[in-house]
């Protein structure tokens, strides 16, 4: 880039002005729903309702929070998303590498075969109802484990995964190993599992944003309100417009303020509910940018 | 004649041996990776019952399932349920539906991560570079549910800000969420808001694969920024663009349908209908849940979505061979 430092021409400074331009005009129409969205949950009921918030919070006040922390449903539903999660995520990564490394070795007997049994199920699945009906069948209907399960390894991240194994684990390394007395299962607990701690970071994450953000197997497979992940929440709030009003403080009578307080409700619910991901979002987005130039590979 | 038939045992011997020897060959392979083998069972077993199981389930939609017979016991149709399909008054809205939904959002999304990752690429300052990147990438990550929130709230007719811009400007306020042609817009431009932030880093990947040679030769022959965009940039990721395009065709048929489905109101039903959420209503939540004729719907998705993407595959193998070079 130290080309672009010497002597411009009034094109290139045009050029370089227009595209300051456009990526700011991105830039901000992505920037400002997200702005006004919190500033909004900061505000005062009335000023939300009346319009008077545009950019930053009108009448700093934390009612919109209170009724979220009033709201016993939500954490009843981030405590469920929240075990949900972490189970889930468990038993994705443990399944996808068991999955992943076999498959990333080229002496493996058999690897094709795998290979064509993992790829076809990306191109054809049995479809809703049947995977409905194997969860009841199984028994697993208003459990947890219709929550985990079924969903317990993506094809893409075994992908991924294996591809990182074929770059950053080299044959040569497996064959030393294997002379001093190595057996497979050695290599792969001592050497394999050790050496892929980036890979683990991507898919972690990529599994445990999918699995808090997930909401359509819940709807289907759970029917105990108590067990509903947050994302089911939200959805009888934010898309329903369905807010249980007793859980609401305040004069039950005013029913101007009530219907300014539920929308209050939801811009802080959307904060909320959005902020375990985005406070460690920073941190790993160079993983997350890592696991789709790994994809891009063999894409 | 004795001859010949010595030629011939000897011959049945030899191909014995070699069988004999390609099967203890087969075993020793087997017996090598007997590990590996153990380390894949669990995946193995989870794609066999959550995979495969299903699609042996879905035979059901040749079948008139009742529970009580299962799947196997129930008695074969044919093909009734795909003719009532194709035949239903729903079918050719359905269909349309989800044809429009898609190439609009395939038309629609294609441009902007090129173009955002093209701009990035030009930016000077790096830390304004990494603040755009960081704010573009994150709407990916908020969940479908919360995204169809902020665009009710967002969209709101009486309170939403969008309405409140509008009516500053001097316009008469629109229902958004009521007005059924708006419908595919609201789906398709939220969905580039949501994601062309992320989709943007495979084309910020091709871009950095790219010789800084061309570029500095470029230079020097005095080539401006705007043609090297032209003639280094864009031919530079164009096969990776190509490709993907190409292999988002094969998923044509696969609309985001769980956003469709929250999107959905009894006002724009008519334009948010597609096929699955046609199957999940029909099969789940009607008064008469119909599970035979709903996993026909499916089926003839799934089929139709195998052949597509067998071609677009085929496509792209071709695409990318004639690409290397």
């Amino acid at each position: 880039m130290n080309l672009s430092l010497r002597h411009e021409s009034w094109t290139d400074k045009l050029f370089t002005l227009a595209n300051g331009v456009f990526i700011t005009l991105l830039f901000l129409s992505v920037l400002y729903p997200i702005l006004y969205i919190i500033s909004a949950s900061f505000s005062d009921s009335q000023a939300v309702v009346s319009g008077e918030v545009w950019l930053w919070p009108v009448r700093p006040s934390l009612e919109g929070y209170t009724a979220v922390f009033e709201y016993n449903q939500v954490w009843t539903g981030f405590r469920n998303s929240f075990i949900y999660t972490s189970l889930g995520t468990a038993i994705n990564v443990a399944v996808t590498v068991l999955a992943a490394y076999p498959l990333s070795r080229r002496d493996f007997f058999g690897k094709n075969v795998f290979m064509i049994l993992f790829m076809f199920t990306t191109m054809f699945t049995g479809g809703l109802i049947p995977n409905y009906l194997l969860v009841r069948e199984l028994g697993m209907l208003d459990t947890v484990w219709s929550m985990v399960l079924p969903t317990a390894l993506t094809v893409w991240n075994v992908i991924i995964t294996r591809t990182y194994f074929q770059m950053s684990i080299p044959h040569e390394l497996l064959e030393a190993a294997q002379l001093d007395g190595c057996n497979d299962f050695q290599f792969f607990w001592k050497i394999v599992i050790r050496l892929s701690g980036p890979i683990l970071a991507v898919i972690t994450l990529y599994y445990a944003a999918a699995n808090w953000n997930q909401y359509f197997n819940a709807m289907i497979y759970l029917k105990t309100q108590d067990m509903y992940p947050l994302q089911l929440v939200l959805k009888d709030i934010l898309v329903q417009n369905d807010v249980d009003v007793a859980m609401l403080s305040g004069d039950p009578l005013d029913a101007a303020r009530r219907e300014a307080l539920k929308t209050l409700l939801k811009y802080s619910l959307i904060v909320i509910s959005t902020v375990p991901l985005m406070v460690v979002y920073p941190f790993i987005q160079k993983y997350l940018v890592k696991g789709v130039m790994i994809g891009s590979l063999k894409g | 004649m004795e001859l010949k038939s010595t030629v011939d045992r000897r011959r049945g011997t030899a191909a014995m041996d070699g069988r004999e020897r390609g099967a203890s060959l087969f075993l020793k392979k087997l017996k090598k990776s007997w590990q590996l083998y153990v380390l894949m069972s669990l995946p193995f077993l989870y794609l066999i019952v959550f995979k495969y199981v299903p699609m042996y389930g879905a035979q059901i939609a040749f079948k008139n399932f009742v529970v009580t017979k299962g799947i196997w016991g129930s008695d074969w149709v044919g093909l009734k349920h795909f003719e009532r399909f194709v035949t239903s008054y729903d079918f050719m809205r359905i269909l349309r539906n989800t044809l429009v939904l898609s190439f609009y959002n395939l038309v629609a999304s294609f441009p902007f991560p090129i173009l955002l990752a093209l701009g990035l690429n030009y930016l000077r300052s790096t830390s304004y570079r990494k603040a755009v990147q960081l704010v573009t990438y994150a709407p990916h990550f908020i969940s479908i549910v919360v995204v169809v929130g902020i665009i009710k709230e967002l969209l709101d007719p009486r309170i939403g800000i969008v309405n409140k811009i509008i009516g500053f400007l001097g316009f008469e306020p629109i229902n958004f969420m009521g007005e059924i042609n708006l419908f595919s817009s609201i789906y398709v431009w939220s969905d580039v808001w949501q994601h062309a932030g992320f989709n943007c880093i495979i084309f910020i990947a091709a871009l950095a694969s790219i010789d800084p040679a061309l570029h500095e030769a470029a230079v020097v022959d005095g080539a401006s920024k705007l043609r090297r965009v032209w003639h280094i940039d864009l031919p530079g990721i164009m096969p990776m663009a190509v490709i993907l395009l190409i292999l988002n065709t094969g998923h044509i048929l696969d609309v985001g349908f769980e956003k469709v489905l929250l999107l959905q109101n009894p006002i724009n039903l008519k334009a948010s209908e597609i096929i699955d959420t046609y199957v999940y209503k029909v099969g789940l939540t009607a008064q008469v849940a119909n599970y035979s004729y709903s996993t026909a719907i499916g089926l003839f998705k799934s089929i139709i979505n195998l052949i597509l993407l067998l071609t677009v595959n085929k496509l792209a193998q071709k695409t990318r061979q004639a690409s290397l070079w």
